[in-house]
């Protein structure tokens, strides 16, 4: 690789999760995702990936190997620092929008990292401005539909300027254009972008490149087209494009 | 799921107690509903006050009585008890329509009835005039703590979110044939009640991570999204509460 390669953003080696019942979330992973990458995470129930998810901002912590955002190794100290630069965006908005108001729940974030006053206020104007919910910035998250929820959901996140994004089944449960909206959405922005999913007409759609995660380890990982296109792959691992639908390599 | 759904005890409206910040509006209630309380209840000009007071704050927040007085039935369960009081209390009797009356417990319905009244009265004249995105911020910057602010916020984001999960899990009882019949379903809800209870548990340890994730820190931000904080000239608005404090140590002094 040259040196124009950009310097990778996510670096995640020999992570091991074992939860406090034994079960084993994630055995030995290794992830180095660059700058400005778009990413699909896939893989059937089970197989780790919310639990990569949130290992990714230190809201659970590796029983072995590492985390590295940047040149920031996440630890105790630099929690906080992670987690402002890892965004997650969770699959129920109504997880995540806990405020009375849109606003309220879009200033939560800079909020707790110390942004203030006319910052704070033009923070969430412009989040909100890019998930076209400016006019919606006052109402309730329970009298928005799923797609303005889920869209709301993202501005709260995109509010703390995260270097990385991570978005889990954002197409879960959307209409057709809902689902539309929300990947020209996610297409405009400059970050870079994790997206855990099993839909995998929306990866093809999202992501250059693609990873399987099964059982807890990474068993593919490559070109979103190669991955997509290989039907025993897709197979072995409990996943299977929709019927009528093909990708060209 | 449309525009105007806002609280059914919250009144849309840009009148004078609109704008004032709910601090102060929290704080004239709590005065207002003490000095109520306090208030010996042997008397009756004192209670003429706090309803004149009552009545003009209605017309100052365009409050009309027809919406008010409906939504102050919710206190006839509580002072239903009161009623019974003149029959039941012994001591010295009094001669009425055919019925013996305790004057104790005569003067103890009063009480009741006078005082609950007055303090339903002053709390939805809150609810109407504050909308409840403004309660968290406001019960912070009078010093509640954190966690308390946190559950209220909680509290007010989340009942919508569970009864609409028990609709749903009603409906889908009643299209496997449950009995429409509220007693016949009595087994089923209560183990309806079991299971929203681990997923309400569950989501509120997701709610917790996705918060956790956005750097929180166990104490909700100040956010100055929304209202502002209240100025010196904004507690002017207290005096209702301090004309009823007035009134009851009157009352007291002249007893």
């Amino acid at each position: 690789m040259g040196a124009a390669v950009t310097a990778p953003v996510v670096r995640v080696a020999g992570l091991r999760h074992v939860y406090p019942d034994g079960h084993v979330g994630l055995d030995r992973v290794d992830l180095t995702v660059a700058v400005g990458e778009r990413v699909a995470i896939l893989g059937p129930n089970g197989a780790g990936k919310t639990t990569l998810m949130l290992s990714l901002n230190g809201v659970l912590t590796p029983t072995q190997g590492s985390v590295a955002i940047g040149e920031t190794t996440l630890s105790r100290h630099t929690v906080r620092e992670i987690r402002r630069r890892v965004g997650l965006v969770f699959q129920d908005p109504d997880d995540q929008l806990f405020m009375p108001t849109v606003a309220q729940d879009v200033a939560f974030g800079p909020a707790n990292f110390g942004v203030t006053g006319p910052e704070l206020t033009a923070r969430v104007a412009d989040a909100l401005a890019v998930v076209s919910m400016t006019e919606h910035a006052d109402r309730s998250p329970a009298h928005l539909s799923l797609g303005q929820r889920r869209r709301a959901a993202l501005a709260t996140v995109l509010a703390c300027h995260p270097e990385v994004l991570v978005l889990d089944e954002p197409s879960a449960n959307l209409d057709p254009l809902a689902r539309r909206e929300l990947a020209e959405t996610l297409s405009g922005l400059r970050a870079t972008i994790l997206v855990v999913t099993h839909d995998l007409p929306y990866a093809a759609q999202l992501c250059t490149r693609a990873v399987i995660l099964d059982a807890g380890r990474v068993v593919a990982d490559g070109a979103t087209s190669e991955i997509l296109g290989d039907a025993d792959l897709l197979a072995a691992h409990r996943l299977e494009l929709p019927w009528g639908f093909s990708v060209s390599r | 799921m449309g525009a105007g759904h806002t609280h059914p005890l919250y009144r849309v409206d840009d009148s004078p107690v609109h704008r004032v910040p709910a601090e102060v509006k929290i704080v004239c209630l709590v005065l207002m509903v003490l000095a109520v309380v306090a208030t010996p209840r042997e008397m009756f000009w004192p209670y003429l006050i706090y309803t004149v007071l009552i009545l003009i704050v209605w017309r100052l927040a365009r409050i009309p009585l027809r919406w008010v007085l409906p939504r102050m039935m919710i206190e006839v369960p509580f002072v239903f008890l009161a009623v019974l009081l003149p029959f039941a209390e012994g001591g010295q009797q009094l001669s009425l329509a055919g019925m013996h009356l305790s004057v104790a417990g005569l003067w103890a319905a009063w009480g009741i009835v006078v005082k609950g009244t007055l303090g339903v009265a002053a709390s939805l004249t809150f609810a109407a005039t504050t909308s409840a995105r403004e309660l968290p911020v406001a019960l912070s910057r009078l010093g509640m703590p954190a966690l308390v602010t946190s559950m209220v916020v909680l509290m007010i984001r989340y009942i919508d979110v569970l009864t609409a999960e028990a609709q749903r899990m009603r409906m889908a009882r009643l299209s496997r044939g449950d009995s429409p019949h509220m007693l016949h379903q009595a087994g089923a809800v209560a183990r309806s009640v079991g299971a929203l209870f681990l997923r309400s548990y569950e989501r509120g340890e997701r709610v917790y991570l996705a918060m956790l994730s956005r750097g929180f820190d166990g104490r909700v931000p100040e956010l100055t999204v929304g209202s502002s904080r209240a100025r010196a000239a904004d507690w002017f608005a207290l005096s209702p509460a301090v004309l009823a404090i007035m009134t009851s140590v009157s009352a007291w002094a002249l007893r």
